[in-house]
This record gives structure tokens, C-alpha cells and sequence, in this order.
């Protein structure tokens, strides 16, 4: 009879379990940036695998996603006669949510989900342990690098996705539908504020970065060391990293816009 | 070693682009390029009423944008707004019996402050005041007088 409220109990104890984990997973990553700084050529080699090689798929999409938002202002915009504030549409929410958000989606499937393939083959195939019976501190060695390029990659695959949607923009706005190329950018230069959108969406980029590498090392790190596993924790990884990005978008929104 | 050292290249190559691109953003799609930083001088003005006038909102000059409005406080004992308009240094020949008025940009655009030059031969500097002011005009305001002075002209017909 009491079996039900035993399940919801270990439920419990199994989530708080997780929780813990992650966060001493966290605090080892963190106590790692220090033996980092002796040793840059670790995190070049996670920057080229987390960033550059992100980067194609976040500049195509950053320009197709500013073309098409051109495309579907003009029309909304051209009915009321304001077709000139198509640059301020564009940017705005480029610069405030879709750079940001956009690009954390790509970054988890791109970026996320092979580092928590890459983890889990690791603890898999025993190379973490190994580590370990070498005395090198695996978390502090792999995992740290990773998390690094992770946090530092995600702005700037974020700035790159705004800067190119709106070019993108520009080109469909004004080479395409005919907006005035004056109006186009003055507008935009007179609503967007450096403070208050472009601050704002760098803030959220961080918080996006940090969150979408510490679910993938996590998943990684602790996955269950099969085959079926691992591509258990990568698909957890992705569908983990998309929700908690657009959960904290709205809750970053609502702070940092909400007055 | 070669290999490293690509990856090297490439790695500074995305690192570039990503600042490259945030300098964008703030230079070319923000303010930040057209906002004057500390040179400028501030005056005052005093409105019966702003309507929806925000801080950040232009001052313009022959509708050319001179400064921005960088407060707007309310003085208890007279009932009016004292807007602080932050003019930029280049403008310092504005003459100080200028008139400032509040505008709209369009039907439902912004609302925005413009300055008349008056004949003054002293210029405006830190610190003074734009004694002239019109207020903002507030629809239902105008809309209030038209039907009352309709009113007026039905009572004289009888």
C-alpha cells in the first residue's frame, strides 16, 4: 500500500541525487581552470572543436533566420505603413532573443551532443579511468577545457548569428523589398540601446553557454557506459539543453525586459 | 606541429569573428556610434505637461537631432515637469530665449522635443533654462475642446 509513496520517494532522493552530482561535477570543472592556464594548447584544441567547427551551420542559419524575419516584417509592417522600422524589428529580436536563443538550440545539437558522446565513449571504452590510474584528475584534464570553450565559443557564436541575421536582413529589406537603406539603419541605430539590448543578450548567451556545456559534460560523465547508453545521454543532453535554455530565456526576458 | 598550428590559425580566425561581430552590434546597430559620451552641456525646461515624452528621446534643431532628453522629474510645488535635455558640445550656439516645444513624429510615432532659435545674442550653456516651452498635445485634450466649442455653437443657433 505504501508502495507508491516509496516510488515518489526515491524519485525524489534520485533528483536531488542528480542535482548534487552536477554541481560537484561543476565545482571539480571550476577548481580545473586553474591547472587550464598552464596548459592553453587544451582548451585551443576544445575552442576549434566547440566553436569552429559551429560555426558553419550558426552563420547560415543566423543569415537565413535574419532574411526570412526581414521577409514576414515586411509584410506585417508594410500594412500599417511603417515599413521603415523593418530594421528595428529585425534587430531587436535578433539582438534580444533569437541570437541568443537560436543559437544555444544549434550549439546544444551541434556542440552539445558531440561532447557527450565523446565523454560517455570515453568512460565507455575505460580511457577516463585510465586517466585515473595514471593520477591524472580526468575531470580536471578533459572536462575542464571543454567547459571553458563551451562558455567562452557560445557568446560569440551568438554575436556572429545577430551580426549576420541582420545583414542578412539588410540585404532581403533593402536589396529585395525596396526599404529606404537610410531609414533601415538609422531606426535601428536609434531604438536598439548598447545597455539595454545588446548587454542584455550577451548576458544571455553566458548564461546559455554555461548551462548547455555543464548538461552535456554531466550527461557524459555519468553515462551509463553501453552503447545504448550513450546515445541515451546524447539524446538527453539535446532535449535537456533546448528546454532549459527556453525556460531561462523566459525567465531572463521577464528580468531583464519585464518593467 | 603543422596541424596544431592550423588549428591555431582557425581558432584565432573564430575567436576575431566573434568580436568582430559583437563590435558590429554595438557600434552599427545600436547607439553607441551616435551617442556623445560626457561632452555636451544639460538645460532645463519646464512643461505643463509631456504627454508621453520618455528619457532618451530626441532634441532636435531644424529637425536636426542635437541632444537627447536625459531626466524627467516632477516639481511638487509648481505642478510641472522639469525635463533636463542633454545637448551635445558641438551645438553651443543655441540662442537661451529659444522655444521648446513637444512634438510627435507622425501620427503614432515618438514623442520628440523641438527647439525654435529665438533672437537672443547669448547662447545657451550648463545649467540654464529654456524658458518658453509648449506642451505636448494630448488627443483627448483637443478632441474635448472641439466638441465643447461644438457645444457653443448649438447654444448660439437656438
Amino acid at each position: 500500500m505504501l508502495d507508491p509513496l516509496a516510488r515518489l520517494g526515491r524519485a525524489g532522493i534520485d533528483t536531488l541525487e542528480q542535482i548534487g552530482r552536477g554541481h560537484l561535477l561543476l565545482l571539480g570543472i571550476l577548481s580545473g581552470f586553474a591547472d587550464l592556464a598552464r596548459r592553453p594548447r587544451l582548451l585551443i584544441a576544445q575552442l576549434y572543436a566547440v566553436g569552429v567547427l559551429s560555426l558553419l551551420i550558426v552563420a547560415v542559419s543566423g543569415t537565413f533566420v535574419g532574411m526570412v524575419l526581414s521577409l514576414q516584417g515586411y509584410y506585417i509592417l508594410s500594412q500599417f505603413g511603417a515599413e521603415q522600422t523593418l530594421g528595428v524589428m529585425v534587430a531587436a529580436s535578433l539582438v534580444r532573443e533569437l541570437g541568443p536563443v537560436v543559437a544555444a538550440l544549434l550549439f546544444a545539437g551541434r556542440a552539445g551532443s558531440a561532447l557527450t558522446a565523446e565523454i560517455g565513449l570515453m568512460a565507455a571504452t575505460e580511457q577516463l579511468s585510465g586517466l585515473e590510474m595514471m593520477a591524472v584528475n580526468p575531470v580536471k584534464r578533459i572536462l575542464a577545457p571543454r567547459f571553458l570553450a563551451g562558455f567562452i565559443s557560445m557568446p560569440l557564436l551568438a554575436a556572429i548569428f545577430s551580426a549576420l541575421g541582420v545583414v542578412g536582413g539588410y540585404f532581403v529589406g533593402v536589396g529585395l523589398l525596396g526599404v529606404d537603406d537610410g531609414a533601415f539603419w538609422s531606426q535601428m541605430q536609434a531604438k536598439i540601446d548598447l545597455q539595454g539590448d545588446v548587454r542584455n543578450g550577451v548576458i544571455k548567451s553566458l548564461v546559455f553557454g554555461f548551462v548547455c556545456t555543464w548538461i552535456a559534460l554531466f550527461q557524459g560523465y555519468y553515462a551509463v557506459p553501453t552503447a545504448e547508453g550513450v546515445s541515451r545521454a546524447t539524446t538527453r543532453t539535446v532535449v535537456h539543453s533546448s528546454l532549459a535554455v527556453l525556460g531561462l530565456d523566459f525567465i531572463l526576458t521577464a528580468l531583464m525586459f519585464g518593467d | 606541429m603543422r596541424n596544431s598550428r592550423h588549428i591555431e590559425i582557425l581558432v584565432g580566425a573564430f575567436m576575431a569573428a566573434g568580436l568582430v561581430a559583437l563590435f558590429f552590434l554595438a557600434m552599427q546597430v545600436s547607439n553607441l556610434g551616435s551617442t556623445s559620451t560626457g561632452d555636451g552641456y544639460r538645460v532645463t525646461a519646464r512643461f505643463d505637461n509631456i504627454g508621453s515624452l520618455k528619457v532618451r528621446s530626441p532634441v532636435t534643431m531644424a529637425g536636426v537631432r542635437v541632444g537627447r532628453v536625459s531626466a524627467i522629474d516632477y516639481d511638487s510645488t509648481t505642478y510641472e515637469a522639469v525635463v533636463s535635455l542633454h545637448i551635445e558640445g558641438r551645438f553651443d550656439q543655441i540662442p537661451e530665449d529659444s522655444f521648446a516645444k513637444i512634438f510627435t513624429a507622425g501620427l503614432l510615432g515618438e514623442q520628440y522635443i523641438g527647439l525654435d532659435p529665438g533672437g537672443s545674442e547669448s547662447y545657451l550653456t550648463e545649467g540654464g533654462e529654456l524658458a518658453l516651452t509648449q506642451s505636448a498635445l494630448v488627443l483627448e485634450e483637443i478632441i474635448g475642446q472641439f466638441l465643447f466649442s461644438k457645444a457653443q455653437e448649438g447654444v448660439k443657433d437656438e
